[in-house]
């Protein structure tokens, strides 16, 4: 049995010059082939691509992953980047939203964040975002689980500490989505959070629920100014 | 009893101890070869030549954080003349199987080099073998360190 | 799904070494991981790699579990003049896959 590589022909010579020895050790850019294709993929026929509103992903998302989350004045609340992917989907496309952390919502999530690259994460924290941003502190803040603990406690205090094999990271968000290898694949903050919520022992917060955007919020804003590292690499 | 109650390194433990941050040991059953094993493997490979230290080169970190996808680079230095270097071969002594890959170089290929991520199950020695066109043996072995929980004490 | 990515240069100089880098989506299961109700989940690896130039072997890995999840290979090759490379890998179900491109030698 012979199948030819579907749609792989990834010839990726045209990538920035720079950018091309560390990427290809990074399976995360087999998503954002993905991402890349989906792009400017008709959902059904009549039915627009996103490239057909926003032309070239490389000019019209620069800069769009490194101020999000956002406040919609339209929808009058926060939005993650990956309910504007949907909103889009939904409104623009017609179609069903993305299902939570497939492979076509994580590849066009880090497709468009890598739009952003190297550029300061820039999240208006102070404007009508700011009490998302708050209600994100206070979560950050708050004891949970059976061990009682706060993220703070963790990712503010015990920051490079071990836990078991692994060093307590300061818990910023400008890598996700990130390929982690004992994931064998790609995930979203919210993954991630899941695994932090379980490893206190809490209930886990439901994909784009209140409590997942005002985290996602809250980390992305105490990030402002670091580089967007997206889509990062973890082991 | 609150983590605050707790010495700063019984609250690491029972943290770690709780699901969902420790996920590396589950990859791996928990026994590697053995010594006999890998002996065994690289007999094969080697048969009647004697394995001599050099000519071969493993990279890899001393100390590996997440043994499950580890960055290794095998390269090789100028073989004796008149031979050539046909195939780079490594081992891992405490993985439940001692092969980790056998990487051959044909006509086309240019120096003989591989980079790959490879999984470690434990702390042990890594050895690289180096087979040239006589039938020689050459090898390299790194002696590295994989940070599970045990380092906590 | 995108199943590999492959970078190679676009043209190359008579003789000169070049790079070729390949990444293959595999999960590259151990077989001794256990799902959520324990079950073992069962061994699934790419077990063969090989990258030729019009029919001349460039590189060939022969895999085991120890290969990390979604296989990366750099390597080195050398071309006289213009032609194909072929990548093509299996696993050890005999299930095959195969990538090719053109190689500018000027
Ligand atoms: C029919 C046209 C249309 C299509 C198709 C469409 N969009 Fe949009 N998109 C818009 C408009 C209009 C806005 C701004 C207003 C809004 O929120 O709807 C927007 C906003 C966005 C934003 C926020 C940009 C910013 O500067 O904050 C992102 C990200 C985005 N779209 C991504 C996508 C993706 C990904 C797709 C394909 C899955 C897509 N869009 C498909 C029209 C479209
Ligand atoms: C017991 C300590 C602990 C607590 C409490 C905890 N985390 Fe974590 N968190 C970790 C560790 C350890 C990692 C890194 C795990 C790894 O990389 O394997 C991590 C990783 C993260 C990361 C990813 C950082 C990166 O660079 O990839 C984020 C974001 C994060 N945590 C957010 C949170 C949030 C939000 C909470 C509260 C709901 C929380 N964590 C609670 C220990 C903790």
């Amino acid at each position: 049995m012979i199948r030819q590589a579907a749609m792989a022909v990834a010839l990726l010579a045209t990538w920035p010059a720079a950018a091309q020895t560390d990427d290809m050790a990074n399976p995360a850019f087999l998503w954002v082939e993905e991402g890349k294709a989906l792009w400017s993929e008709r959902p059904r026929p009549g039915a627009k691509s996103c490239a057909d509103c926003h032309g070239a992903a490389e000019t019209a998302m620069r800069g769009v992953a490194a101020r999000h989350p956002a406040f919609d004045a339209k929808r009058g609340r926060a939005m993650l980047l990956t309910q504007r992917l949907d909103a889009c989907r939904v409104e623009h496309q017609g179609e069903t939203p993305f299902e939570p952390e497939s492979r076509r919502q994580l590849g066009l999530a880090a497709y468009i964040a890598l739009q952003s690259r190297g550029l300061p994460v820039a999240i208006a924290a102070d404007g009508p975002l700011a009490k998302t941003v708050a209600e994100g502190r206070a979560l950050y803040t708050r004891r949970i689980g059976q061990l009682d603990l706060s993220c703070a406690q963790c990712h503010d205090d015990l920051v490079g500490r071990r836990l078991a094999a692994t060093a307590i990271p300061s818990g910023h968000v400008n890598a996700y989505p990130v390929y982690r290898s004992d994931w064998l694949g790609m995930g979203s903050f919210w993954r991630r959070l899941g695994n932090c919520t379980t490893g206190v022992r809490a209930e886990a917060f439901a994909p784009h629920s209140p409590e997942h955007v005002a985290l996602e919020s809250y980390l992305a804003a105490r990030g402002n100014d670091l580089p967007m590292q997206a889509p990062g690499f973890r082991n | 009893m609150t983590a605050q109650f707790l010495p700063r390194r019984q609250f690491l433990l029972r943290a770690a101890g709780a699901a969902g941050f420790v996920l590396v040991p589950g990859l791996w059953r928990p026994l590697g070869a053995t010594p006999a094993e890998v002996k065994a493997e690289i007999a094969k490979l080697v048969g009647e030549a004697a394995l001599r230290p050099g000519l071969v080169k493993l990279d890899l970190p001393v100390l590996v954080e997440s043994p499950n996808a580890v960055g290794m680079t095998v390269t090789a230095g100028t073989p004796p003349a008149g031979t050539r270097i046909q195939s780079f071969h490594v081992f891992a002594a405490a993985n439940p199987l001692p092969n980790v890959g056998h990487f051959h170089f044909g006509p086309r290929a240019g120096r003989p080099r591989v980079s790959t991520h490879i999984r470690l199950a434990d702390s042990q020695t890594v050895t690289a073998i180096a087979k040239l066109s006589d039938g020689s043996c050459w090898s390299d072995s790194v002696d590295l360190l994989v940070t599970l929980s045990a380092c906590l004490d | 799904m995108t199943r590999v990515l492959i970078r190679v240069p676009k043209t190359v100089k008579p003789g000169q070494e070049f790079e070729i880098k390949v990444l293959i989506s595999h999960p590259m299961e151990t077989g001794y991981r256990r799902d959520h109700q324990g079950t073992p989940i069962p061994r699934d690896i790419v077990k063969q790699f090989r990258c030729t130039l019009d029919g001349e072997e460039v590189f060939r890995a022969e895999m085991f579990p120890a290969i990390a999840a979604n296989p990366y290979f750099f390597f080195h090759a050398v071309a006289e003049r213009g032609g194909t490379l072929r990548f093509e890998w299996s696993d050890e179900r005999g299930t095959a896959w195969r990538e090719s491109a053109a190689l500018t030698v000027e």
